[in-house]
């Protein structure tokens, strides 16, 4: 860590980010502005989500890193090594070893625990974004709890497609009074932030956001009364566990349409394929795909 | 004046210890929590008042300091950088040792909620004295906490700054080196 402060950033820097993650958990689902450091790596590979972690992380803390639920791709890999050159905080890739678990795009499919802390990574901290541009006009959307535009939107989807088609990012009431954007998680993992025994907290790097989620709070994702929200997963088993229950990613394998679904949480794969779980661990070709 | 009277001793590892101390009192309010066990500072000051405004006052935070803590004024200044805001109203931190009147505090604005005032009240215990029920966001379900050293009528007053959500002002508690948290989205009924 020689030239460098514990976790990277400055005290006055984390000071103003700790001050904007208690105002943000003290108004869940609040957007929090903050002022965004430049960071040794660039806008959308987690700068939000990196200092927010800098700021919240002890000597004592086990940091694990996921992006799309993987702890071995490249993101993850740069910011579990950063914190570890960085603050020399032990680092895992086990969910249950994990006190901070920073994450881009998924929730673990092992439910969380009470004294751990989940940091998102966020590119567009504003659900309203594609709807209305004028930052001023959302500000004062939230303000006035006006969310009516996006109760339209999920109806032009119903008209349009007999259900609402939005896969990722899809938007959540907050304590019944904020529409928040989950971070493009797959809708699949919606229902897990409701009542999370988990503190979460959410950081936009470029768009210098920060807003969080207490520990037991009412999280809903819209809906109306007749088009009830519904998750959907990959209708196959993990092909390396057998899982049927978990969110799937689709690996292409050649280049003749077969292709492969496993796992996208790899330490759930690997957890239970060392309990002796086993799929086909074949891929599957592309009729029996389709 | 105890301006000679030291801060933090390791100001990284302790600002962090004790931001989590508060994070975590804020997340899951009315749970008790441990800071400034190592600090000595001024009398009219408990350690976990000083170092929760060790860790989160600096130049860019007006401190309002109530007449009752005056005495600290210099200590504050110096160790948080500080400047004392001008009056309770524009202050993004106050420390008092008696509840002030909620609403001259900054409540913030219907655009801007997070503006507001976050009130370090420092009272004579945690965890005995009044009963009080939190109900809320963090909190599975309906949870007793207790403090002395409130006002009596102190869940009225609260119920006037939670009507204001998601305007309000936030409040953690400090008694010796344990502290507190109640955020404007708790509910407080007398038990």
């Amino acid at each position: 860590m020689n030239g460098y402060n514990f976790a990277y950033l400055d005290e006055q820097t984390k000071r103003m980010i700790r001050r904007a993650l208690l105002k943000a958990v003290a108004i869940p689902g609040h957007q929090v502005p903050f002022g965004s450091r430049e960071m040794p790596l660039p806008y959308g590979w987690g700068t939000g989500g990196i200092q927010v972690t800098a700021s919240v992380l002890g000597a004592a803390d086990t940091l694990k890193v996921i992006d799309q639920g993987a702890d071995d791709t490249t993101n993850a890999v740069s910011i579990r090594r950063f914190f570890a050159r960085t603050a020399g905080v032990a680092t895992t890739t086990d969910t249950n070893e994990a006190t901070i678990i920073q994450t881009r795009h998924r929730i673990p499919e092992k439910a969380l625990r009470e004294d751990q802390i989940i940091v998102y990574q966020v590119p567009q901290p504003e659900p309203l974004s594609k709807l209305e541009p004028s930052r001023a006009e959302t500000r004062r959307m939230h303000a006035l709890a006006e969310y009516g535009s996006m109760h339209v939107r999920l109806y032009e989807d119903i008209t349009r497609f007999g259900h609402v088609a939005i896969s990722y990012d899809y938007p959540v009431m907050v304590n019944h009074r904020y529409l928040m954007a989950p971070s493009p998680i797959p809708a699949f993992d919606n229902p897990k932030m409701h009542m999370m025994p988990a503190l979460q907290l959410f950081g936009a790097g470029r768009e210098k956001r920060i807003y969080a989620i207490p520990p037991y709070t009412d999280v809903r994702s819209l809906d109306f009364d007749d088009h009830p929200f519904r998750t959907t997963r990959a209708p196959q088993c993990c092909a390396l566990c057998g899982a049927d229950d978990s969110y799937l990613d689709e690996v292409v394998t050649d280049d003749q349409g077969g292709r492969m679904f496993v796992c996208s949480d790899t330490d759930h794969c690997e957890t239970r394929q060392a309990e002796g779980h086993t799929g086909t661990g074949e891929p599957i070709a592309r009729e029996a795909a389709e | 004046m105890n301006i000679d009277l030291p801060g933090f001793a390791d100001p990284v590892a302790q600002a962090q210890s004790t931001f989590r101390a508060v994070l975590d009192a804020l997340a899951r309010p009315g749970t008790l929590h441990q800071a400034g066990a190592a600090l000595t500072p001024p009398a009219t000051l408990a350690p976990s008042t000083a170092a929760v405004l060790l860790t989160l006052v600096d130049h860019d935070t007006p401190l309002h300091i109530a007449p009752d803590c005056a005495e600290a004024t210099a200590w504050l200044v110096f160790h948080c950088s500080t400047a004392p805001a001008e009056s309770a109203a524009t202050a993004a931190f106050a420390v008092a040792r008696a509840l002030p009147d909620l609403a001259t505090l900054n409540t913030g604005t219907d655009e801007a909620p997070e503006s507001s005032t976050t009130l370090v009240l420092q009272v004579a215990a945690l965890g005995t004295g009044p009963a009080f029920t939190l109900s809320g966001p963090g909190l599975k379900s309906p949870t007793i906490f207790r403090a002395e050293g409130l006002p009596p009528d102190f869940a009225a007053r609260w119920a006037a700054n939670h009507a204001l959500f998601p305007r309000g002002v936030d409040l953690i508690l400090c008694a010796g080196t344990t502290l507190a948290a109640l955020p404007r989205s708790i509910s407080v009924r007398e038990a």
